[in-house]
């Protein structure tokens, strides 16, 4: 009996005590996160993304615009006393996964500020995630109007879920409606077909295009679905020919985009398929052998290889040598990653230069303040957490490449 | 009703390939009672290899490369498989049947990474040649010289594994390992290969509707094999799992009536929410679902007792 109670008492011990190691090892490792190593301190920029999966190069352009921010920000000293590094983490797109990876950049005391994710779904399940750790979130590439306004911004009650949410994308509102405003007064184009792909940013954006149409005055001939990763839509390009539309908005993104084009074309109706800035991916044009020529899509701010401000981040982002292209959204990513270094400074500065103890809330309070001219133009946000840039540009292709048509200011 | 004739063709051109992949599927069942989960991954190996092929000649019309692609497509697909077979499948063949069912899922998953981190310039979709011209048969009816292809592939194939299985040596041992392995075994049969030939059957159809897939859309990516799996699998259960004949006729049906809920379901009055590609998957599995219900053992399928 004694024997017994004795090894009891021994298992505990020593469970206790492996335990306790293993908070120790766990809390040092923070540690080096966060705090003064040679009066440097680091901080760390979480970066969420789609890393792998058919949307990874988008992803990677992300990942890598935001070291290339973080690199410039080491290199220029931009925070005295302040060295950034980044933790990349893959949320295939999969808005599980973006929660697991949102847990597991609060839980790193180290990590002051998040860049992304990609897609407007992912970001849903990841927001409360850091709303409740009070952690800075910046996505480059949300559209999703209800992530910053709420659920209920299409009945015109607008409400921040979430303080610590902010972007330097346009949302799917301005986007739809600009689309819709250019396919029927500067195209010309009077009924139109919608087809979205059952997802948060594909369905939203379509139903505010076919709003914004059908209050310009124009027709909607029809609307259908299609599923995510399949490939054969010719039947749905079949009832878009019967319907005789003269053009296709599509909501969703560029493989299935592509090949519902190509579809279109091939069935026999030789009409333009317009889309938001998803379907603004050399993988659209590419993705069926089809001549997509004349095609649309609107695109987020002014080009970012026209702007001025972007030719520097264009050609250092060269020099760097990555093995990616920036893409679609690499400019946003950069703007994001740089307002959380302004914020940081921001903070650092109010504190005599020494990061301060509530750093997380500091740099949030910080983040609705930062005005600076970024890549993509002027980059501050609004009460809601919005970009307040709100320029978008339509491109066609054009001879087999995306050009840009017509940039603008989007006003109501 | 003018636009059934269309909706017939694209139906049998989409079916016809859930035939060819479903093909894959029956044949590792009838014999050894695995689903190989990993099939739609083999498919997608040998569009890669189609496509690698394709890289090599350039120059070549499309028309004469399009043989040696089915070789090339082919022969990866055969190859995969069999080594699929023989490393991963064949030392867990006494195991419980959960092992090598989750070792599908993983060979999938682990064949889907290998073409996406090794494969040039294969983390996005990369353009398949295509032919892209149609013939304009009557005022409503066009046909896809892409669809083409796989209308004609299809039917030869399947003439031509009739005949083998049928007749040729090779086909009746199967016939007869897929009766009764341990019988099959003690009469001379060597076992270990007709379950090889399986595979190799089953990839070499594969690599026929790795072609057909590629020349559909005109693009091929590293996931491509998921979905496509995913829907042959239902085609050859609904055909009845383990009969060939059964396999092109489940994929022919899927197909067209994926095809016609498209077009029909929302015209029926009060449906209209219910229709359109949305809702195409929902009837596709209602059709299952009902076809299960009458004949548990599919369309074409014999109800054999279970040796699990």
């Amino acid at each position: 009996m004694q024997r017994r109670s004795l090894l009891i008492l021994i298992t505990a011990l020593t469970t206790g005590s492996l335990t306790l190691t293993a908070c120790g090892s766990r809390g040092g490792k923070s540690d080096t996160g966060s705090s003064d190593t040679g009066k440097q301190t680091t901080v760390v920029i979480g970066v969420d993304g789609p890393m792998t999966g058919s949307l990874s190069p988008v992803g990677q352009g992300i990942k890598n615009s935001v070291d290339l921010a973080v690199r410039t920000a080491n290199k220029n000293k931009e925070v005295k006393g302040v060295t950034f590094r980044t933790e990349v983490l893959d949320d295939q797109a999969v808005p599980g996964t973006g929660q697991q990876n949102a847990a597991k950049l609060v839980a790193d005391q180290g990590v002051l500020g998040v860049v992304g994710p990609l897609n407007s779904g992912v970001s849903q399940s990841m927001q409360g995630v850091f709303a409740k750790a009070g952690l800075a979130q910046v996505s480059p590439s949300n559209t999703n109007p209800a992530l910053s306004q709420g659920d209920n911004w299409a009945k015109g009650e607008k409400k921040r879920p979430f303080t610590t949410y902010f972007r330097t994308a346009t949302t799917d509102i301005i986007q739809g409606r600009f689309a819709a405003q250019y396919l029927f007064k500067d195209a010309h184009k009077k009924k139109v077909f919608v087809v979205d792909d059952k997802q948060a940013y594909g369905a939203g954006i379509a139903t505010i295009f076919a709003d914004e149409f059908r209050k310009q005055g124009g027709e909607i001939a029809g609307t259908d679905h299609l599923t995510v990763k399949e490939t054969d839509f010719s039947s749905i390009a079949e009832k878009i020919k019967n319907s005789g539309a003269d053009s296709v908005y599509f909501g969703g993104q560029f493989p299935e985009g592509g090949l519902l084009s190509g579809q279109v074309k091939k069935a026999g109706a030789h009409i333009p398929l317009m889309g938001g800035d998803a379907i603004y991916d050399p993988g659209f044009i590419h993705a069926s052998g089809e001549n997509k020529d004349g095609d649309l899509a609107t695109s987020v701010g002014y080009p970012v290889d026209q702007l001025d401000s972007a030719k520097a981040f264009v050609k250092n982002y060269k020099d760097a040598g990555y093995k990616d292209p920036y893409a679609a959204y690499g400019g946003y990513a950069y703007d994001a990653a740089w307002a959380l270094v302004q914020a940081v400074k921001q903070a650092v500065g109010d504190n005599d230069g020494k990061l301060p103890a509530d750093a997380r809330g500091k740099i949030v309070d910080a983040l609705s303040k930062v005005s600076f001219d970024g890549v993509t133009g002027h980059v501050s946000f609004d009460r809601y957490g919005d970009n307040t840039n709100k320029q978008l540009t339509v491109y066609q292709v054009t001879d087999g490449v995306w050009k840009s048509l017509k940039s603008a200011t989007f006003k109501d | 009703m003018h636009e059934l004739p269309q909706t017939l063709v694209n139906g049998l051109a989409l079916g016809a390939l859930y035939g060819l992949v479903a093909i894959g599927y029956t044949m590792v069942y009838g014999i050894v009672q695995l689903i190989n989960f990993a099939h739609g991954e083999i498919v997608m190996t040998g569009a890669f290899g189609a496509l690698t092929v394709h890289l090599w000649l350039p120059g070549l019309p499309l028309a004469a490369a399009l043989p040696l692609m089915l070789i090339g497509g082919a022969l990866v697909s055969v190859s995969v498989a069999v080594a699929a077979e023989r490393f991963a499948y064949r030392p867990l063949r006494d195991a419980p049947r959960l092992a090598p069912l989750i070792t599908a899922i993983g060979l999938s998953i682990a064949l889907q990474q290998i073409v996406w981190a090794f494969y040039p310039n294969a983390k996005k979709p990369r353009p398949f040649p295509q032919f892209g011209d149609s013939f304009q048969l009557t005022g409503s009816l066009r046909i896809q010289r892409d669809d083409l292809f796989v209308l004609i592939a299809a039917p030869l194939c399947m003439l031509a594994l009739g005949w083998f299985t049928a007749r040729s040596r090779t086909g009746r041992a199967m016939q007869a390992t897929a009766q009764d392995p341990g019988t099959a075994r003690l009469m001379g049969i060597d076992t270990d290969r007709i379950i090889a030939v399986a595979f190799a059957i089953g990839g070499a159809f594969a690599g026929v509707a790795a072609v057909a897939q590629g020349l559909r859309t005109g693009t091929i990516n590293f996931e491509m094999g998921f979905i496509l799996g995913l829907k042959a699998f239902t085609a050859a259960v609904l055909g009845g799992i383990g009969n060939i004949y059964g396999a092109m006729l489940g994929g022919v049906v899927l197909g067209i009536a994926e095809a016609a809920a498209i077009t029909y379901i929302q015209n029926i009055p009060g449906m209209s929410q219910l229709g359109g590609g949305g809702w195409k998957d929902v009837w596709a599995f209602v059709l299952l679902i009902v076809v299960l219900l009458v004949r548990p053992q599919g369309l074409l399928g014999e109800r054999v007792a279970d040796r699990a």
